[in-house]
Formats: structure tokens, sequence, C-alpha cells
């Protein structure tokens, strides 16, 4: 099933997550995922994408532990996944900040979860919180920060429990076009800085050419993977490089025959 | 990408200054104590629509207030309420945030408790003052239980909500940063029900002040309540008023007060509530 491993660099890592013949049925008897199969190399960046009710985001929650497949298996290191772990870190579109803690103490919980002491681990968070480039932000509560804010305290939040994995669901989705674009660069930055293997779920194909290694476009109904494009172009990657073009038409088309598939939306 | 809508310009008396508004809202309540001595002076001098004791003035009010102290019965009626008041409260504070705590994480509990607790709220807690006369006695327990039991309703629901409708994100946040269930409920679904338990505890401190005089007209030979229930009996109309006044002043000051530690503690949403 491994069509992609074609880039030298994925030869040599190993897998890190192993998606294994994952289907999920809801109660309500709808199939949103169906005989899933997809293997992630350690420190790689992918990028989830489809139109709405193509399931990358249930994939992305069984990733997390939050949903169980009905079928097949979601392998982490290659140990099943059970129940949600500090070493799988989640960013939500909705950044999911403890509202009543401030910046640095939403940067604190993992930490203060795992009983790490308090002088210790401000500073740890305080370290997090400047590379997301919040410095001096640090006690301000969520009420009082812009969305493009949050998502970096969000972002902060999981990598300060330095998880192996970092899964992000549509995390810049609810961001203006210009945060958008300044975080998806911020985000390449950090990654550079703190490898790990991310999953980044999205609908917008610019955004995943942009960011990813490699881009798993989805099929609806069933939801399930079409294509697996490894993106090769050298970062910084320039959005009207004729390349990029090129290979956002051609996802553009791929996209597009699925949302055909969902009827008149 | 969505440019931000300019908003339009707001009414003009929703520009009013601060200072502005806080002197209106002063010369409203002078104008009350106006209008309550011009109507109570017309009347006992010219108007005569009734007899004149029936509607004392502001100042007789307050020589009755001054009266009263110096005596030291009005000290000692305020101590007896807010002693009762105060007792009664803390016992249903610590029932209702302790049992809406541990219903709100069971649907098995909640199930079996809410329906009987829905079969009593309908009941006003006044039903019950005679009954709760007969099993603790005309003392200070039938007092207290009066009280915690009608503080209580509102208490355990507002914290039973708070429990059961934590963001369900949050939790799914916490439990990907690596919290077990113990944390969960201890740093997210408690912090998160916080709003809701303090204003459960203002409504009911609110209620604890609302049924001790009722309480005190019953059975009681001390408090607000009995001042207002003796003067009745001796017809001393100023008095019966100023134990109103007295209980006015003290539930409206205990109201800031609690509403003052309510944004201290919730400091966190003040942004988003301008």
């Amino acid at each position: 099933m491994d069509i992609m491993d074609q880039s030298p660099a994925a030869s040599v890592t190993r897998t890190k997550i192993r998606i294994e013949g994952v289907s999920k049925t809801f109660d309500n008897g709808l199939t949103a995922l169906a005989r899933v199969n997809l293997d992630l190399p350690e420190n790689s960046f992918t990028c989830l994408l489809g139109p709405s009710g193509c399931g990358k985001s249930t994939l992305l929650n069984m990733i997390a532990g939050f949903a169980e497949p009905t079928a097949g298996r979601v392998l982490v290191d290659g140990v099943a996944v059970k129940g949600a772990s500090a070493d799988r870190g989640m960013v939500f579109q909705e950044y999911a900040l403890f509202p009543w803690r401030t910046a640095v103490e939403n940067v604190e919980f993992g930490p203060m979860i795992r009983r790490m002491s308090r002088g210790e681990r401000r500073k740890l968070a305080m370290d997090y919180l400047e590379l997301v480039g919040l410095k001096g932000h640090e006690s301000k509560f969520p009420s009082e920060l812009s969305g493009g804010m949050k998502q970096r305290v969000a972002i902060a939040r999981a990598l300060a429990n330095n998880p192996s994995i970092l899964l992000m669901d549509e995390p810049f989705g609810a961001l203006d076009a210009q945060t958008r674009e300044i975080l998806q660069e911020e985000m390449l930055r950090i990654w550079e800085k703190a490898r790990k293997t991310v999953v980044f779920v999205t609908h917008s194909i610019s955004e995943a050419l942009f960011l990813a290694d490699r881009v798993v476009v989805m099929a609806t109904r069933p939801g399930s993977i079409k294509t697996v494009i490894d993106v090769d172009l050298p970062h910084p990657r320039e959005r009207s490089d004729p390349a990029f073009v090129a290979l956002e038409r051609q996802v553009k088309q791929l996209v597009r025959e699925e949302v055909d598939k969902l009827g008149v939306i | 990408m969505s440019a931000s809508v300019a908003v339009a310009a707001p009414a003009a008396w929703m520009t009013l200054p601060r200072v502005k508004m806080a002197l209106l809202r002063s010369v409203s309540i002078a104008l009350f104590f106006l209008i309550w001595a011009v109507f109570s002076y017309a009347n006992a001098h010219y108007l005569k629509l009734f007899n004149a004791i029936l509607m004392p003035g502001p100042l007789d009010v307050f020589w009755t207030g001054v009266d009263l102290v110096q005596s030291g019965e009005l000290q000692r009626d305020i101590l007896a309420s807010m002693s009762r008041v105060l007792q009664g409260f803390c016992i249903a504070a610590v029932a209702g945030v302790g049992l809406g705590m541990v219903v709100g994480r069971s649907r098995l509990l909640e199930n079996l408790i809410d329906p009987m607790l829905e079969v009593l709220r309908p009941i006003p807690p006044l039903a019950f003052l005679p009954m709760m006369v007969l099993w603790f006695g005309i003392g200070e327990a039938s007092k207290i239980a009066f009280i915690a039991y009608a503080a209580f309703f509102p208490i355990f629901t507002t914290t039973l909500e708070g429990i059961k409708y934590v963001d369900p994100l949050l939790l799914r946040a916490a439990s990907s940063l690596g919290a077990t269930q113990r944390d969960l409920f201890r740093y997210v679904v408690l912090p998160a029900a916080m709003p809701g338990i303090i204003t459960g505890l203002r409504l009911g401190f609110g209620l604890s002040f609302f049924v001790i005089v009722a309480a005190e007209f019953i059975a009681a030979d001390s408090g607000l309540g009995y001042l207002i229930n003796d003067a009745r009996t001796f017809f001393l109309v100023s008095q019966m008023l100023l134990g109103a006044a007295v209980i006015g002043i003290i539930g409206f000051t205990f109201n800031r007060l609690l509403r003052m530690l309510e944004a201290r503690l919730l400091r966190w949403r003040k942004t988003s509530w301008t």
C-alpha cells in the first residue's frame, strides 16, 4: 500500500503512526471511514486534506485516542492507541484554552499534571511562549487575546509536554487570511526547532501544500484515502511559484471530484 | 477572510460618562425619599386621605432607628437575623455544592435524585415552615433549618448544571495533555463550573435573606422579622418601615459584596463581558 515511499527521507525513517484497515461506523449507521491504511514516518509533516465529511477529523480523533475504530487499529510506535495520551499533543480549531487560566498557566497545564515543580514549569512555559512569539503576553487571560494569539498559546501548550506527535485539527481554520499565513510560517519555523510527527487536518489546499511533506487527499462517501502526494518543493515555499501553482491545480481537481460526489452543498 | 465590520455608533444615552450616570442614579434615590417625605407630610397636614399614623415620613423612620440603636434593640435583632442566615446558608452551601458535584458526575445518581428534588422544588419553602417549627421547635434550629432548605435549591441546581455542562472540548484538551479522571475534575470541571456555583451561592444567599423574615414572624423573640411583627402588634408603623429598610440595606450590601467577590474570583471573564 505504500505508494508514496519514493522520497529518500521516508525510506530511512521508521514508521511512527500506522493506520491498519481502520473503519468507523457511527451509531446511526453512517460510515465515516472505510478500510483506511496509512503509514506516517517519524518526524514527518502530513496533511489530511479533503472536504467536510471525508472523515479526516474522525481519523485524527482516532490517532488522538478520542474515538475508537469500529474495525482495524491505530498503532503508535507499534502499540495500539487506547485513550488520550500526553505523548500525542492536540491543537483544536476552537483553541480549547482554559479560560480561567492565563496564557502561561495554560502552557503550564501539562507539566503541572506531571507534577513538575512550580518554578521549573513556569520557566518551561515561558520558554515555549517565547518560541511561539508571545513573550510579554504571559499573564493575559484567553479572553484578552486575539484568535491568532490564542492559537499560539494552544500550540505552546501542546509543545510544553514535549509530545512526539502533534495533532492539529484545522488549527488555523477560524483565523483571518493574513493571520493564517503568518501562523503557517510560524508553524514551519517551530517544527524546524522542535521536530515532531505532525498530522494536520485542513480543507485548504494551499495550506496543505505550503506546510506538508505529504498530503493525503481523502475521498468522501465513504471516507477513505484517494491519493497520497509527496510534496518535494523546498522550504520556504512560495505560493506563486509555478511548481506550487501546478501542484495546487492538480490537487484542486482531485478534491473537486470528491466535493462533486456530495451533490448540492 | 473577514474584515471587521464597523459597529454602528452607540445611542447617545450609552455615551453618558460614568460620573453623570452615577449622579443620575443618586438623584433617583434622593427623588424617592423626597416623594415619600412630601406625600407623607401633605397627607398629614393637608390632604388627610388617611390617618397620618399609617404613613410616617422618612425622618420619623430615621429617628425611630436612632432610638432603637440607643436601646440596643436594633443591633441585637440584626445580629440574631444575620447569625441565622449565615448558619442556614452555610449548611445549604455545603449540602448544595457537595450534592450537586456528586450528582453531576453520575447519570445514575442524577436520575435517582433529581426527580425527587423536582417534586419539592415548586412548593414554596414557606409552606413547610409551620412543619419545621413542629419538628425543630421554636428555637434557633427551626429557623436555621428553614433557611438551609430554601437556599439549598438554587445552589444545588446551579452546581449540577455547572458540572454537567462543561465544554467537552476542554476535557479533550486536558486529557490530551495527560490529565487523569481525577485531574479532569479538579482542574477542568471544577473551575469550569465555578461561575455557576458562585451565581448559585449568591442566589441562595439572597433567598436566605428573603425567608428569614417570614420565619421570624412565626416564632421568634429576636431578629428583624420579629422587630416588624412586634411593631405590628403595637401599631408602630415607623418601626415596621425601619425593619424593612434595614433588611433592604443589609441585603443590598451583601449582594454588592458577593458581586465584588464574584468579579474578583472570575476576573478571567472580564473582557468577554464587556
